[in-house]
């Protein structure tokens, strides 16, 4: 068998607790490489930031690597600083410095998912923090395959064996722990320029090798790769050309070659490659191409190639690692968009099983993941997607949780494998359907989804509503927030995650009703915009009317029917939506009312549309 | 820095693949072209991206009218030469004002001329993805950015809170008053640059050849006096040197090197030589020691 090829692109991650030293590491390894420009490192020689306590004429390290103003100012690093530098087997360093502070842990995720190898960095005086263990966990999650424990700051120990191995003893529990496959300790001095690049005098009882001389003896090779995979970014056309655009990874594809698009499962035979430099009769790892099936079968952007013999089945419910990286927390039950590659559906994470305890690794129990936390959770997607297991692959292992409406990057997933109930779980198709049972009814079936503050009248004109619809012969049923809450909800509270449960809940409840013939009318204060777009979805345009009763919030405290107002104002309701949650009114309500209206024009209103 | 071909194919297929999915993500994106070698490779990239089919979105320069004239006409023959759509914007308001290198402060200039011309020109298209040339290691600045770079209302980069990017799943998700800069060759380095034109002969300016061209000093900094707007002080006469450029940029604000590189090695030997950064040669850049990072808060590249 041929030797595998080095990888020609080495990404490596310098992380580690702020002040251990990385920004001045980096920056050592880069000048004595000569891979910085000189005038460069004349900046860093003449510009001095406040506090700084390097000599006159000697290099502020830390100075080529933090480029913000903010970072300059503060002396600290916030975001992952790029830099490259070749090795001596030809390869390509690119060194991504990341910030060490716990609050900007997102950006060290943000490095550590492409990193082949990491430097994690220590100060011998302060030995293992808390962020030393975040670090070594989130590289263990991501799959970066070889880490180096590096001990700075030793000359202030006058370069003692003793310190290092008191070090060294410390941390071995966490690398054993984590499972870290490849590792490596080794004492340097960032400072002093000992065992950086070159040896130096000062530890001579060191016998291994040097920090530059590790990340060369790493010859990372690119695994056996038996997966191939196809991600359709684009159909490229052009008169009669109609090519699939994307890039492969994990394996080789030939001219030939019989594949299934996924998640459809048709199949087809690969009958050209082409790319701008010729036709391709085989491809293989990372390479771009344009593929044109034979027959032209129907395949989309986010569609997922597989060799017909080789295919995994698509899969819609995962467990699945996350880092939390948004603002706010994860909601349970709320509707994300999953991304991964170039495929996108809308997920809702059904399970929080437990968080990791970055100290001990021990797993505990979590309602939520706040930001920077790490946790195990299981995922549901709304249409069946491709991924792999993330120990198999990185490149079709991964996702990323988008907020639905501020549109962020809110959680980093990587999948720990597909559970076996999506496969096993088809949907059984009856021939009497909704329509036939609504007819049956001599009605149409629709949902009318109040919303608005409690007290604003939702219940009042439901109430008002069922029974004029009753008296024309219709089928209606009324699902109430507070009678829901005293069954089928009774298990859940008013945090923003329970809100979002109740929210889904309801609409899979309303959902079933409507297929039952009924036209169901919710009134639910469901006071949050991504929990009510998410009902929404579950239903044929025009099925589901959203009202918003709008009446103002002095009104409805004064009305203040169930006497919540009242409690909350003693500040013994924290969530009461108005007071202490917000209420985000519709932005596109079917209809909005305005609730200080009376009854009866308000009830006659609807009427018009729930007939 | 080596640049092998294993290390040019993988960058290329990375800059490809954030090509594609720029293409497929936005409704409107556009290609800012600068001239330059590296907007000369970040074509090249897209044709080759895009081939059989055209490229599917136009090409953008911001013309602040004082481009080397050599510049101009290279523009226009690449576009015809390719069949490209090619949009030129120029701040006409800024053109009525007066404004020039040499009656404002460069700084000044380039906010209004390049910066605020970019401005308008995004805005007036209502391009909601602009893809740039920018690498890496041109800056420390530009070290930090993202690939996918969010700019919020009025094109504003706001370098403390960029979304994360992980592996390469990118997040392309916009909301109404946000748009996104690309940049495909964020890993590239200058040398990269330099080695792919020469092996995939991608056409580039002359002026990055040496030639004997009209010279005056300005400090230690040698600039060309392209035309006759050049202000020239008491009875100076540009000298003829032979000269090329590192980078390109508007003429008066753009150093040139001696040289006798004519050929792209010669240029590749000397490049690999040189131990200064690019943007040595640009007057722009030494303003103050964050003016990049300042620049690209107010919407510059």
């Amino acid at each position: 068998m041929a030797t595998p090829k080095t990888k020609p692109l080495i990404r490596l991650l310098t992380c580690g607790s702020v002040d251990d030293g990385k920004s001045t590491l980096i920056g050592r390894l880069l000048v004595e490489t000569d891979s910085i420009p000189h005038d460069t490192v004349a900046t860093a020689r003449s510009v001095r930031r406040g506090g700084s306590t390097i000599a006159a004429g000697e290099i502020d390290f830390s100075l080529l690597t933090d480029g913000l103003e903010a970072e300059r100012e503060q002396g600290i690093t916030i975001d992952v600083a790029y830099r490259s530098m070749s090795l001596l087997n030809g390869s390509r360093l690119i060194i991504a410095d990341a910030p060490g502070h716990e609050q900007y842990t997102r950006n060290m995720a943000v490095a550590a998912s492409r990193s082949d190898v990491a430097l994690v960095l220590l100060d011998a005086a302060r030995g293992v923090r808390s962020q030393t263990l975040r670090h070594l966990t989130i590289c263990a999650l991501m799959g970066v395959s070889r880490v180096a424990i590096v001990i700075n700051k030793l000359d202030v120990f006058d370069y003692s064996k003793e310190k290092f191995e008191e070090i060294s003893a410390q941390i071995a529990p966490a690398v054993a722990r984590l499972n870290i496959g490849e590792h490596a300790i080794i004492p340097v001095s960032a400072l002093v320029g000992d065992n950086v690049v070159f040896k130096g005098k000062n530890l001579d009882w060191y016998t291994g090798p040097t920090l530059l001389e590790y990340i060369q003896n790493q010859n990372l090779a690119e695994d056996a790769m038996t997966s191939p995979h196809f991600g359709i970014q684009y159909i490229s056309r052009v008169d009669t050309f109609r090519g699939l655009a994307g890039t492969l990874v994990n394996g080789k594809f030939k001219v030939g070659d019989e594949v299934v698009i996924l998640p459809s499962k048709k199949k087809a035979t690969i009958a050209k490659m082409v790319t701008f430099d010729g036709e391709l009769t085989s491809a293989g790892h990372e390479q771009t191409l344009n593929i044109v099936l034979e027959p032209e079968v129907d395949a989309a952007r986010g569609d997922v190639l597989h060799l017909a013999t080789n295919a995994k089945p698509p899969a819609d419910r995962f467990t699945a690692n996350i880092v939390w990286l948004g603002e706010s927390e994860l909601i349970h039950s709320r509707s994300y968009l999953l991304i991964s590659g170039s495929t996108s559906t809308p997920a809702i994470v059904t399970t929080i099983k437990h968080k990791i305890n970055i100290e001990s690794g021990e797993h505990d129990s979590a309602r939520t993941l706040k930001m920077n936390e790490i946790g195990v959770v299981e995922i549901a997607t709304d249409s069946p997607v491709a991924l792999s297991n993330y120990s198999d692959s990185r490149e079709t292992g991964n996702f990323i949780l988008v907020d639905r409406s501020t549109l962020n990057t809110v959680g980093a997933g990587m999948i720990v494998h597909a559970l076996r109930r999506s496969e096993n779980v088809t949907e059984q198709a009856y021939e009497i359907n909704a329509e036939k049972r609504a007819a049956q009814k001599g009605q149409v079936g629709k949902v009318l989804w109040f919303t608005g503050l409690s007290g604003s009248g939702k219940s009042t004109i439901a109430n008002e509503l069922a029974k004029e619809l009753y008296a024309l012969g219709r089928h209606v049923y009324v699902l109430d927030g507070d009678n829901l809450r005293l069954g089928l909800n009774k298990d859940l509270g008013f945090a923003k995650e329970d809100r979002a449960e109740n929210v889904r809940r309801v609409s899979e409840v309303a959902k079933l009703m409507m297929d039952a013939g009924l036209i169901v009318i919710v009134a639910l204060v469901s006071p949050f915009r991504v929990d009510r777009d998410q009902a929404r979805e579950l239903f044929q345009p025009g099925k589901f009317i959203e009202i918003w009763v709008n009446t103002p919030a002095e009104l409805c405290a004064k009305r203040d029917p169930k006497g919540l107002y009242k409690k909350a104002a003693a500040g013994d309701l924290p969530n009461m939506t108005g007071i202490g949650q917000e209420y985000e009114a519709p932005l596109n309500a079917e209809l909005v009312l305005d609730g200080t209206l009376e009854l009866r024009v308000n009830t006659d209103i609807v009427m018009e549309i729930a007939k | 820095m080596q640049s092998s071909p294993e290390i040019l194919k993988a960058l290329e297929n990375e800059s490809i693949e954030i090509l594609r999915e720029t293409a497929a993500s936005f409704a409107k994106p556009v290609m800012l072209y600068s001239i330059g070698k590296d907007s000369s490779v970040l074509l090249h990239l897209a044709r080759k991206a895009f081939y059989p089919a055209p490229i599917p979105f136009p090409l953008l320069h911001i013309d602040t009218t004082w481009k080397f004239k050599e510049m101009i006409s290279f523009r226009d023959e690449v576009a015809s030469k390719y069949g490209l759509e090619l949009i030129v914007h120029t701040n006409q308001e800024g053109v009525e004002e007066g404004v020039t290198p040499f009656t404002r402060g460069i700084s000044e200039y380039t906010r209004i001329m390049k910066t605020v011309g970019l401005r308008q020109a995004l805005d007036k298209y209502g391009f909601d993805g602009a893809i740039g040339g920018s690498r890496r290691d041109e800056e420390k600045s530009r070290a930090k950015e993202r690939i996918f770079s969010v700019r919020e209302a009025g094109h504003r980069w706001n370098p403390r809170e960029q979304r994360p990017e992980l592996w390469r799943t990118y997040n392309t998700r916009l909301r109404p008053e946000q748009s996104m800069r690309i940049f495909p060759i964020s890993d590239w380095t200058e040398l990269d640059v330099w080695h792919y034109i020469s092996q995939n002969e991608i056409p580039i300016n002359p002026l990055y050849f040496a030639k004997e061209r009209p010279v005056v000093w300005r400090g230690d900094q040698m600039l060309m006096v392209d035309d006759e707007r050049f202000p020239l002080i008491n009875g100076e006469t540009p000298e003829n040197r032979l000269i090329r450029f590192r980078t390109l940029g508007c003429y008066p604000l753009t150093a040139a090197v001696e040289s006798t590189a004519t050929t792209i090695s010669e240029v590749l030997a000397e490049v690999s030589e040189v131990k200064l950064s690019e943007r040595a040669t640009r007057l722009i850049d030494g303003d103050k020691e964050d003016s990049m990072e300042k620049k690209k808060t107010e919407g510059y590249f």
